[in-house]
């Protein structure tokens, strides 16, 4: 305060000048030194993982384990259920999510639409371990009688089995995972979608009623194409948090050995394997372990990085326009 | 068009009902009584009942096949009476409700098990002791896990919250677009996209170089929560940050007062509901966080409640153990509800307290 009164003879100068006082300095520093500590520990997180992780690519062939040989040999099948479990939740969330965010900010009157947008942000929250613990124990039960039917009308197709004897029995299978993961990035990709539908311009959904649209065809003309980049987006980092997902996929899967089998016992995930494995305590084996997490890391990476490109592009075209 | 045009130049030489001799062009499209959709959704659930108490197939089976038969016929009946484009408009807004009550039903189902399956486990024993037997019959408790929850989460809190929230000012007060806080932004949307598990090998691999192989304890659980947490911070503080409106800061210039001065007393004030509510929210997120504290922080059954030596047990680690035994699930329940509650308190006052000092933008 002190130092503000100090500088006012100064501003007869003929040039005015920055008053800079000492507060200034130090606290500009200070949220430099936050910015700049975000910066080393994102560039320490890459670091370290690829110091710690990198002998991890080329061991010994042994230490990959009785199924593979080699690193490539050791992620793909655990890369291969990742995918798999991230796509089968899509595949399940995406249609659901977008329907409850078009319920949320177009069908629903007031009265339903409030407390359902407020459960599902609530159910963003609800831990992981405990959808796993659901899963596990409430909805793997319940898979066994699909399964059964899906292998009976379908099992042609390779992934849903084809001899009845495949068919897991604890309901504990790829599938079911998914199934969880799509239930937990369900809030995730509805919140967004719903952001984005309910700021679709007014006079752009009245224009169409007027026109003489049924309120389906107001949707696809104008709800949709504003919501386009939101809905990809929402998709993208609904399939980073899927891929990312430890917990759920470690709960419900009872671990083992690449599976084309959907409904079969097998398959794992990266993040699911390190869960699983890391009490070993093996250094060969932890690199490994670290290594894979690397090829996760990059993976969620990329996803996200496509997701914020998207998402950055058409706020950039809606601001030129 | 050209009807239309017929209909507009017959309009002034029609006043009232038109002559017998002419065909008269209705000005409403056919549709279905108002109590259409009623009709067909008896019908549905008769059907569905039908299937379930008459033909004895499964409860859902029904339930699938009463709702197909209203989500066909409605639309059919609207095709021969109203044309396709209402047909398919009625069409998609019965898909529309079914996703919305498809997805209801895991999601109920979910709230409704934790809290019927864990109300059975929780008792007073059970909060206030811990895993670790000094007697004989002495109850299983999570209180150990409820510790260490809080104090790692406490600890993530510590961590990210002064970086937080500093990183926002810089981008927000002082970064305005240049490279740097360019670079910063990116990175803390890359970071919201780290895999927890990448987090807690993060923290693994850093704590075990530095400490020797084989260390466990809460610090390292708090490092890896707070590289999850520290991204939401900023995007929450950011964007309240931005919400104040220029005015209030050239008032504040104007006044002659410094720039930190104004950021501390005229800025953060105004949006401090607004920050601490992001804050909440973002400790929210990460107290359920398991994978990162499986790795870091372990698994004790004595309160620990020294964060730099030993094991700690968090809640959601505690339920995965137990998970992983027969007889210990209905402790799983409980501990599980417990861990919901606290986060469905936090999220509370988090609404609670941007309710309270709503962003005061002016006057």
């Amino acid at each position: 305060m002190s130092s503000t009164t100090k500088e006012k003879p100064l501003a007869q100068e003929a040039k005015p000048r920055v008053v800079t006082s000492v507060g200034d300095r130090v606290f500009a520093g200070l949220t430099l030194g936050a910015s700049l500590i975000i910066l080393l520990a994102l560039a320490s997180v890459f670091i370290f993982l690829l110091v710690k992780g990198l002998p991890g690519f080329t061991k010994a062939a042994d230490v990959y384990g009785p199924r593979a040989s080699s690193f490539f040999g050791y992620v793909s099948p655990l890369l291969g259920g990742t995918l798999i479990a991230a796509v089968i939740a899509l595949i399940i969330a995406v249609p659901l999510a977008w329907g409850i965010a078009l319920v949320i900010s177009h069908y629903a009157p007031r009265f339903i639409a409030v407390p359902v947008a407020y459960l599902v942000d609530l159910l963003a929250a609800v831990p992981s371990v405990v959808f796993g613990l659901w899963g596990v124990i409430v909805l793997a039960p319940q898979m066994v009688p699909v399964f059964e039917f899906l292998n009976t009308y379908l099992g042609f197709i390779p992934i849903f089995g084809g001899d009845d004897d495949v068919v897991s029995k604890s309901g504990r299978t790829i599938l079911t995972a998914g199934v969880v993961l799509a239930i937990m990035i369900l809030p995730i990709i509805t919140a967004i979608t719903r952001e984005v539908f309910s700021r679709t311009p007014r006079l752009n959904q009245e224009a169409a009623l007027a026109l003489g649209a049924t309120r389906w065809e107001m949707m696809r003309l104008t709800v949709f194409p504003y919501g386009r980049s939101g809905m990809v987006s929402a998709t993208m980092l609904g399939l980073g948090r899927a891929l990312g997902e430890t917990m759920a996929v470690a709960m419900v899967l009872s671990l083992g050995g690449w599976n084309v089998n959907l409904l079969g016992p097998g398959n794992s995930s990266i993040a699911a394997n390190i869960a699983s494995k890391y009490k070993e305590r093996s250094e060969d084996l932890l690199s490994v372990l670290i290594a894979t997490g690397l090829v996760l890391f990059l993976l969620t990476f990329l996803v996200n990085f496509t997701a914020r490109w998207i998402v950055g592009r058409s706020e950039r075209k809606m601001a030129s326009a | 068009m050209t009807d239309l045009s017929k209909a507009m130049s017959n309009t002034p030489e029609t006043p009232g009902t038109p002559p017998p001799s002419r065909t008269s062009v209705p000005l409403t499209a056919a549709s279905l009584p108002s109590v259409a959709q009623l009709i067909v959704g008896v019908i549905g659930l008769a059907v569905g009942i039908f299937c379930w108490l008459i033909l004895g197939w499964p409860l859902i089976g029904s339930a699938v096949v009463g709702g197909l038969v209203y989500l066909v016929g409605l639309p059919a009946w609207s095709l021969a009476v109203e044309g396709k484009r209402a047909a398919t408009d009625r069409m998609m807004t019965g898909l529309i409700w079914t996703t919305f009550v498809v997805a209801m039903v895991p999601l109920v189902s979910l709230v409704y098990t934790v809290i019927d399956k864990g109300r059975r486990a929780i008792s007073g024993d059970f909060l206030t002791y811990s895993l670790f037997k000094t007697a004989l019959g002495q109850p299983d408790g999570i209180y150990h896990a409820i510790m260490g929850t809080l104090i790692i989460t406490l600890g993530a809190a510590v961590i990210s919250i002064p970086i937080g929230v500093l990183a926002a000012i810089h981008l927000v007060e002082y970064g305005k677009g240049n490279r740097l806080s360019r670079v910063v932004t990116f990175l803390v949307d890359v970071m919201t996209g780290i895999p927890s598990i990448v987090a807690g090998l993060f923290a693994f691999a850093l704590f075990t170089l530095l400490f020797g192989p084989g260390f466990q304890g809460g610090i390292g659980g708090s490092v890896a929560l707070s590289l999850l947490m520290i991204p939401i911070v900023v995007r929450a503080t950011e964007e309240m940050l931005r919400l104040v409106p220029d005015d209030l800061r050239e008032a504040s210039y104007a006044l002659g007062t410094p720039k930190w001065r104004t950021i501390m007393r005229v800025v953060l004030p105004t949006t401090i509901g607004g920050i601490i509510t992001g804050i909440t929210l973002a400790v929210a997120r990460v107290i359920g966080e398991t994978a990162p504290l499986l790795l870091i922080a372990g698994l004790a059954d004595k309160t620990n409640t020294n964060p730099f030596s030993g094991a700690m047990s968090t809640l959601p680690v505690q339920i995965y153990s137990f998970n992983s035994q027969q007889d210990t699930i209905p402790l799983a329940w409980g501990a599980a509800l417990v861990l919901i509650v606290l986060v469905l308190v936090l999220n509370l006052a988090a609404r609670i307290i941007g309710k309270f000092f709503a962003p005061k933008t002016g006057h």
